[in-house]
């Protein structure tokens, strides 16, 4: 990933900044300047719940290069607790033990390298918690 | 407005072309589809592709394209909507003419996708999901289908091998068509001793890497009455809709509302239902895709086309035919070409030219190309007059 673009998702990858609509409430993850369900314009900006639950899931075996040294690895969508729904590796687990439904909490991980000259690229990944 | 009908078509045996360039394959199914129709000239062009940039290093793709055709000067354009570009450039080319600013025009799609590696052809197509909050994360796109077949065989008990079913009878029907690029005959057993790509999809439930093009000339009903060609095969209804690319931004990951908005739309227009339909092409890039279309587009209520695809319901001869040229699976998807062989195969379906894959009394066709993981959908509702 391009830096300038890393560098300006950080608030959402470290720290899970989401807008909050203060016309109707509703919760954008990565932050939006319109709202789609009442057209308001105006947001504040939150800090997401850091647990969910998750929704589906797979284990990816055939990777990107970027991640083939993780391969095979659980990604899914987990829904935290404030009802936004997020795509995240989920770490620490054995694929096998996985259920949907399964408790989950964000932790702060590695993600991937960007090749030799790029940057290590950081953000969260879920945790099932025990 | 104008009717519109579409009087030519026109596509390569698809494959790895290795030795042919984008500009060739293109070519050679736009002169086909022109021979097909007998017209002496073109008004103007759309051409589906999503990323000639990404596979081939060409953007600006319209004006080469047009000058390869030999018709440059002509008004060309080049849309994209990932994987439904082929469907967008019909539904452009049918506005076209409807406006009467163009009475005979080209539709075509086209991808030339082995001229770059695997890998790079995986995050060439990765580009239609959601680079930074899905692709990011390490997500592939047999990954983003995998976890919609899992939520949907969570809610609804699909299987594994409800979803093979769908890959054998495409390929059954890909057997009976000499242009498609995998016409071999699998089992259900084959589908499920098959590589995972990514629980629960086997490298057999996924579309192939694929290069090609398709190309269909269209034009107002009135033209048609100074060509003699029979039957007329018209375009009767066509809807397009866009949804989230990210698939968890959707509210429900079981059911496509791209799709069934746009499915709405055509119906809509054309005047008819699920039930008037005879034959359909969906977009079957996993078979979990195709279930949930024919789900989206209410052919079948929600968690029954797994169970109706498993009795034999969606083959050539069953009670909805989907697919019948293979579909993705079997023919193959150069993604900006598989709208346009879509209505391709339709056209040929009604005018009764389809072979041994001929759907009997076929007079009501209908397409759905989809984008992405479902972020967009164009259908088309064709009839013969
Ligand atoms: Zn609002």
């Amino acid at each position: 990933m391009a830096i300038p673009n890393y560098w300006r998702s950080i608030p959402q990858r470290y720290r899970y900044e989401a807008a909050k609509c203060t016309g109707c409430g509703k919760i954008f993850f990565p932050p939006r300047i319109v709202c789609d369900e009442c057209a308001s314009r105006s947001f504040e900006t939150i800090n997401l719940s850091r647990y969910g639950k998750i929704v589906t899931f797979t284990v990816i075996r055939i990777a990107p290069s970027q991640f083939v040294d993780q391969a095979p690895y659980p990604i899914g969508i987990v829904e935290l607790n404030d009802g936004i729904k997020i795509c995240t590796q989920i770490a620490d687990c054995n694929p096998d033990d996985l259920k949907i439904g399964m408790p989950v909490r964000l932790e702060f991980r590695k993600i991937s390298q960007d090749g030799t000259p790029g940057i290590i690229q950081y953000g969260y990944k879920a945790v099932p918690v025990k | 407005m104008r009717d519109v009908a579409i009087i030519g078509v026109g596509m390569n045996k698809w494959g790895e072309l290795w030795k042919q360039s984008i500009h060739e394959i293109f070519v050679e199914a736009a002169l086909e589809a022109i021979d097909d129709a007998g017209v002496d000239h073109i008004d103007s062009m759309y051409v589906g592709c999503m990323s000639g940039g990404l596979f081939n290093g060409q953007e600006h793709l319209a004006s080469v394209l047009a000058d390869y055709l030999g018709v440059a000067s002509i008004p060309a354009a080049r849309v994209e909507s990932a994987c439904a570009s082929g469907g967008l450039a019909v539904k452009c080319g049918i506005l076209d003419v409807m406006s009467g600013a163009s009475d005979i025009v080209l539709v075509g799609g086209v991808e030339k996708m082995t001229d770059v590696s695997g890998d790079a052809a995986t995050f060439a197509l990765a580009t239609a999901a959601d680079q930074e909050y899905e692709v990011y994360q390490g997500v592939t796109f047999p990954g983003l289908y995998a976890m919609m077949a899992h939520a949907h065989m969570h809610k609804y008990g699909t299987t594994s091998a409800q979803l093979a079913a769908v890959a054998v009878k495409n390929h059954a029907n890909g057997s009976k068509n000499p242009l498609a690029q995998f016409p071999q005959l699998i089992t259900v057993d084959d589908v499920l001793n098959s590589v995972m790509i990514a629980d629960p999809l086997h490298i057999l439930d996924c579309s192939p890497i694929t290069d090609g093009a398709a190309a269909a000339v269209i034009c107002s009903l009135e033209t048609t009455k100074r060509i003699d060609k029979k039957p007329i095969v018209k375009f009767t209804g066509f809807g397009h809709a866009t949804a989230s690319i990210a698939l968890h931004s959707r509210s429900d990951l079981t059911t496509l509302t791209a799709t069934t908005e746009a499915g709405n739309r055509a119906f809509k227009m054309a005047g008819r239902t699920p039930a008037d339909i005879d034959v359909i092409e969906v977009h079957d890039c996993f078979t979990i895709a195709e279930l949930m279309v024919l789900e989206s587009l209410r052919f079948f209520e929600p968690g029954q086309a797994g169970p109706a695809t498993e009795a034999g319901l969606t083959q050539i001869d069953g009670k909805i035919p989907v697919n019948a040229s293979g579909g993705l699976k079997s023919k193959g998807h150069p993604v900006g070409a598989t709208g346009v062989a879509q209505i391709i195969e339709i056209t040929k379906q009604l005018r009764g030219e389809a072979g041994d894959r001929q759907v009997k009394n076929a007079r009501i066709g209908m397409t759905q190309n989809m984008g992405g993981s479902g972020g967009s959908t164009v259908t088309h509702i064709m009839e013969v007059i």
